[in-house]
């Protein structure tokens, strides 16, 4: 039984099990209620989920490439703090968005200099940065809370792109999703990520700058949260400090769902699309029936640990170790180390 | 690097150990100079800082931190982690303190052997994901934690266990004093202490470090990695639930955010901020615990030195960065150290 040969079949497995996932949380959402596919449900789905969908592209390739990023949800707390902040004191939108853009390139850069440089593991370093960057967004807003924006901004979160039933957060999920698809998977920098995951250092040695990658994925991830953060706060027309707290879980989540490995080498941006699907799909239908809405997570975390288990059983109730590679022992570390 | 800090070391090479052990004893005084100078620096700008009743109430404050921190460092030192914490903690606290409401007179120690079955079962449930299923500690921890709030949710609905169903015995737990020590300080401060000397002392203990230093190595050793990984799940589990009850008796209103939205990373940043290596095989208990009054004291002196309560996450933020990366310092100099003491001749 060479793993070689059955690689693409397993690659196909976990997709296509994914895939019926989906259409199984479709056919739920479809008997339990007869708005689930109306147009005007279908935008508050891409609506609800869009910034953690956003958030979760820049993660996948972080985890891909061994790290992990928890500070997500703090760098959109701060860029969303920074931009009622400014607001209220009338710079232009402008100017604003140059100053978060620059504030997410910052925060990216202090976690991938310190992961990278420093040989730091990145779940302390970015537990760090998560408190860091929330108490940014705590110092720069305070107690305040900053609503006035414009209409034309905050229509971000009541129509959607070109009238259609897409929202904003959706259509950019859509653009992103597949620039960082074609990256990962047909570009010499997306084969150098998944090396590095794999073998870091079998991958130094082969002459891939894995410290200069992975620095700047998590420069990519501190600019698209930060745009998230701006998305999150338009949408809700309001900035307080506390926009996006807990997000990152949900993130590392539908990530995890997607079928990446959090050993990291493993994974693709088609898995986390159909994650992300199963992940709105599910919290929307649940919503709309009488289920309480808080108590979604019990579901989610339940697909979490199926997603976990299923490879596993699979492989071995038939002695098919190999044929679905996917996730290590348990004692392994649960995260790449810093070291490479 | 994990090796060189591997406490055990090897017991022929007695040189190499003794400087091991010296730099264990110099990471718990580092964090323990911090937290003094810390101290020393906040009394100097304001003296009420280091009053009797102040103390009193950052001790009190840290205790529930330094608890669960305990239990939390066991599964980090093998190799693993537990974010589901938090939400043991807040389930614990409400099914706990609501039994004094359903039954009428029931024991206080009753109702802490509820909040500890209540945490052992779950911590049980993490354990035998982690070991018997062998998958990644984080995802079914993770899981389990959304699971477990939702569970929550769903009990507590939109009641809350309100201070006067509360006996007045119960409620005064964090204000008993002993010779001016909170009772519930001195309490945790054992607790915390007998840990310590279980990890050091036994073999069961000693082999979580090995674990953690080295969990292949560990397994060819004939260590029974899964059971000892099992125990160390089942009892975090335990103590989040012990925390819950004491959290119940600290706030006495417990709804679903009883601990809070990131308790478990606090906890987690508590036991790093005290030398516990999150990759497992390095630290100890009693230094988790300084982290957690570190972090906690760290609270306290911002409102008393009349900062903004806002400036506590960036501030504890920006020390667990400065920990962490101290840490790796001396990982570092150690590792070379002992190389060149390799390279002697190892005297």
């Amino acid at each position: 039984m060479e793993p070689e040969h059955r690689a693409p079949l397993a690659w196909l497995r976990w997709e296509t099990g994914l895939v019926l996932v989906v259409i199984a949380i479709g056919v739920l959402g479809v008997s339990t209620s007869s708005e689930f596919l109306t147009g005007n449900n279908i935008f508050n789905l891409g609506l609800q989920s869009g910034e953690i969908a956003i958030m979760a592209l820049p993660m996948t390739l972080i985890v891909i490439s061994g790290e992990i990023d928890l500070s997500v949800a703090s760098i959109m707390g701060m860029s969303s703090a920074l931009l009622g902040y400014l607001w209220h004191r009338h710079w232009s939108m402008l100017a604003i968005f140059a100053v978060i853009l620059v504030v997410g390139v910052l925060a990216g850069a202090i976690n991938g200099l310190l992961i990278t440089r420093l040989r730091l593991p990145s779940l302390a370093v970015t537990i760090g940065t998560l408190g860091l960057y929330r108490g940014v967004a705590d110092i720069v807003l305070g107690p305040n809370t900053v609503s006035n924006f414009p209409g034309s901004y905050a229509n971000v979160g009541v129509s959607g792109v070109f009238n259609t039933n897409l929202s904003y957060s959706g259509a950019i999920f859509i653009v992103l999703a597949v620039i960082f698809g074609v990256v990962i998977h047909f570009t010499p920098v997306g084969r150098s990520i998944y090396a590095m995951g794999a073998s870091p250092e079998a991958a130094t040695f082969a002459g891939i700058r894995v410290k200069r990658i992975k620095t700047m994925l998590f420069i990519v991830s501190g600019v698209v949260c930060s745009l998230a953060g701006v998305l999150l706060t338009f949408r809700l027309s309001t900035s307080v400090n506390t926009n996006g707290l807990g997000l990152e879980l949900d993130v590392v989540a539908v990530v995890l769902l997607g079928g990446v490995s959090i050993f990291g080498g493993k994974g693709t941006i088609v898995g986390v699309v159909l994650g992300v699907l199963a992940f709105a799909g599910l919290q929307n239908a649940l919503l709309l029936t009488n289920f309480n809405q808080e108590a979604a997570s019990i579901p989610v975390g339940g697909l979490l640990l199926v997603s976990v288990f299923v490879p596993i059983m699979a492989a071995r109730a038939g002695r098919l170790r190999g044929v679905i590679p996917r996730r290590g022992a348990g004692t392994a570390s649960p995260i790449g180390s810093g070291d490479e | 690097m994990a090796p060189a800090r591997e406490p055990s070391g090897a017991p022929a090479d007695a040189g190499s150990r003794r400087l091991t052990e010296r730099v264990f004893r110099v990471r718990e005084t580092g964090i323990i100079a911090v937290l003094a100078l810390f101290v020393l620096v906040t009394a100097l700008i304001q003296p009420r800082f280091v009053s009797s009743s102040n103390i009193q109430f950052i001790l009190v404050n840290a205790s529930v931190y330094a608890l669960v921190a305990l239990g939390e460092t066991m599964v980090i030192l093998t190799r693993n982690v537990d974010l589901s914490v938090q939400s043991v903690l807040a389930l614990s606290a409400y099914l706990s303190a609501g039994m004094f409401g359903h039954v009428h007179g029931i024991p206080i120690p009753v109702v802490f052997l509820i909040g500890l079955g209540i945490g052992l079962a779950f911590g049980a449930a993490n354990g035998i994901m982690v070991a018997l299923g062998r998958v990644p500690s984080l995802v079914v921890t993770l899981a389990t934690l959304y699971i477990i709030q939702g569970i929550d949710i769903l009990v507590v609905g939109g009641n809350e266990v309100v201070a006067s169903s509360l006996p007045s015995a119960f409620v005064a737990i964090p204000t008993v004093t002993v010779l001016d020590i909170p009772w519930l300080a001195i309490a945790v401060a054992v607790v915390i202490g007998a840990g310590a000397y279980y990890l050091r002392t036994f073999r069961s203990g000693r082999e979580m470090y090995a674990i953690g230093s080295n969990p292949d190595g560990a397994r060819l050793a004939g260590i029974p990695v899964a059971r000892r990984v099992f125990t160390a799940f089942t009892l975090c589990g335990g103590i989040a639930g012990l925390g819950g009850v004491l959290w119940a008796a600290q706030y006495q209103t417990i709804n679903t955010s009883a601990g809070g939205t990131n308790f478990s990373l606090i906890v987690i940043a508590s036991a790093v901020v005290g030398g516990v290596a999150i990759f497992g095989g390095s630290g100890s208990v009693i230094g988790a615990g300084i982290g957690a009054l570190l972090l906690g004291t760290i609270n306290v002196a911002l409102d008393v030195l009349g900062i903004s309560d806002f400036w506590d996450q960036a501030i504890a933020g920006f020390l667990l960065l400065l920990a962490i990366a101290i840490d790796r310092g001396i990982s570092v100099r150690l590792a070379a150290a002992l190389r060149k003491r390799g390279a002697d001749g190892g005297t």
